[in-house]
């Protein structure tokens, strides 16, 4: 049981793919043999990877088939430069025809390569309107939270865009990073060492307790591949349903009324007083199993 | 040059209703006898939830609008400083009204609107992807910025020193600024100058929007992003 409580935030790409799909069922396209590596990256003298940050390949979870793309947060913050950005798109194209159970995605990201930030930036836009349509044709997409980068920028919204959004409690997941803002906007609108305050505002837990994540689980590798394997066969009785005027329309209204009723809030705390958790001071200490079970009771 | 004198180029004067509340644009024009939906954003507009739910809104109410009839083209015009930087907006989610933004416009893409941005002013960042950059087609105006991030702080994030950055921005499309090093790589379709015919060039681009996303091809064919058609048709076909 020791050899399998892995951290999910410690583990590099490769290993979280390991312990997340069937054993030896993963098999990598464009691999790091083929030294696909960013020709941006060598014109700067800056380190190069192999598989320029992002394993893709075909897997088994639970015995069904799924397309798999996993960013490496270590390597220059997970960030979507040409190459990048071109293996995560040609994975959504192939699961239109090969339509696996479903895609999914663990991201671990900061957005853009400045690097290369205007092919990163065209890249992004590329996997937005690849993800749109892979759902569109009714194969569902899954964000898998839980990296020390987090999802931010471009990935960010790519991750909002997929039909279930996973997260542990050290997953991340905004726009603009914390150190973004503080640069801009001055340490007072946002404290980015207060690492209390980035989790209270960009965290797992409030992300699960707002609706932008659909699952918290704990930050273990088996946790996330229980929660996949879940949503899979939820998936397969339930098919995902193209987005629709109605959908929309209820989303809208969704995120209006979220607009209104946390006009001025500034702290993930009044998010969990407003969705009437007990203590929501002591929300941060909630073990997952406790956080869903309350949030559970609360729903 | 302010939108309503754009407008008046582009759609012969007083053929369009196109009015502004706050930084946002919303109406319709005439562009020869088709009618279009016109939705904005103005004044380097730095894009919020509320932003980018009225944006989001117009769309759905142009979808609903065109429901059981031919879907009238929208055309967005975009200029967006970025998104908004706030604690505020980040502890709601803005990826995620983001998000709902890209989603209605594929909604209506997939009702088949056609889809065209006209970039006028700034295409920067987050707000460009949210806004204007899923569209079918985009044409840059001839006074159009668009940029991630300047190479002054580009170099502070990279910690590549400025003078290195600078002399590679100029023989490098893949990240210095502007609409010119955008069209190499595909990111943007049409670059239009002063001198053009504006509602030729409007009409001509709303007969030559296409539902597939074309921009790695593009891209390759421009020469200004040589790998990523290949290295994602690599992974399609593997």
């Amino acid at each position: 049981m020791i050899g399998r409580r892995i951290s999910y935030f410690e583990a590099s790409a490769r290993m979280r793919l390991s312990g997340l799909v069937d054993t030896d069922s993963l098999s990598e396209f464009c691999p790091p043999e083929m030294r696909q590596t960013s020709p941006h990256l060598a014109r700067l003298d800056a380190p190069l990877a192999f598989d320029d940050g992002v394993v893709v390949g075909r897997a088994t979870l639970a015995g069904h088939a799924v397309l798999i793309a996993a960013q490496e947060g270590r390597f220059i913050g997970g960030s979507v430069g040409e190459v990048h950005g071109a293996k995560i798109r040609g994975l959504l194209d192939k699961a239109l025809v090969e339509r696996p159970a479903a895609v999914l995605l663990l991201v671990d990201s900061g957005g853009v390569r400045l690097h290369e930030a205007n092919a990163g930036l065209i890249a992004i836009s590329e996997i937005m309107r690849a993800v749109l349509r892979v759902q569109a044709a009714g194969i569902p997409v899954f964000a898998l939270v839980g990296g020390s980068c987090g999802a931010f920028g471009g990935m960010g919204i790519v991750t909002r865009l997929c039909a279930e959004v996973v997260m542990s409690e050290q997953g991340r997941l905004g726009l603009s990073g914390p150190e973004v803002i503080e640069t801009v906007k001055g340490v007072e609108e946002f404290d980015s060492r207060d690492r209390a305050l980035v989790w209270r505002v960009t965290g797992g837990k409030l992300r699960r307790a707002l609706g932008e994540a659909t699952r918290l689980v704990d930050d273990l590798i088996p946790a996330f591949r229980a929660a996949a394997a879940d949503l899979i066969a939820r998936y397969q009785t339930h098919p995902l349903a193209p987005a629709s005027l109605g959908t929309l329309l209820d989303e809208q209204a969704r995120l209006t009324a979220r607009c209104e009723r946390f006009a001025s809030a500034r702290d993930g705390l009044e998010i969990w007083q407003a969705a009437a958790f007990t203590d929501a001071s002591r929300v941060p200490e909630l073990t997952v199993a406790e956080f869903n079970l309350q949030l559970g009771e609360l729903a | 040059m302010k939108e309503h004198t754009i407008f008046d180029r582009l759609f012969d004067a007083g053929c369009h209703n196109v009015t502004s509340t706050g930084l946002f644009l919303h109406g319709s024009a005439q562009v020869g006898d088709r009618s279009v939906s016109v939705i904005g954003t103005r004044d380097h507009a730095a894009i919020d939830g509320q932003l980018a739910l009225r944006i989001a809104n117009a769309i759905l109410q142009a979808v609903r609008a065109d429901a059981g009839s031919v879907p009238r083209p929208i055309l967005f015009i975009a200029d967006t400083q970025g998104q908004a930087l706030s604690r505020h907006e980040e502890l709601l989610g803005l990826n995620g009204y983001f998000a709902h933004v890209a989603r209605c416009v594929d909604l209506a893409r997939r009702h088949g609107h056609h889809l065209l941005t006209l970039i006028h002013g700034e295409a920067v960042s987050g707000g460009f992807l949210a806004f204007g950059m899923l569209a079918d087609r985009i044409c840059a105006l001839p006074d159009a910025q668009v940029r991630v991030m300047d190479l002054r702080a580009m170099s502070r994030v990279t910690k590549i020193n400025l003078e290195r950055l600078e002399e590679l921005a100029g023989v490098s499309p893949v990240f210095a600024p502007g609409p010119e090093n955008y069209w190499h790589m595909g990111g943007i379709h049409e670059i239009w100058s002063s001198d053009d015919n504006w509602p030729e060039r409007l009409a001509a681009a709303l007969a030559s929007t296409t539902d597939t996303d074309g921009r790695a091809a593009i891209g390759l064919e421009r020469g200004g992003r040589q790998l990523a058609a290949p290295t994602a048709q690599l992974v399609a076909d593997a």
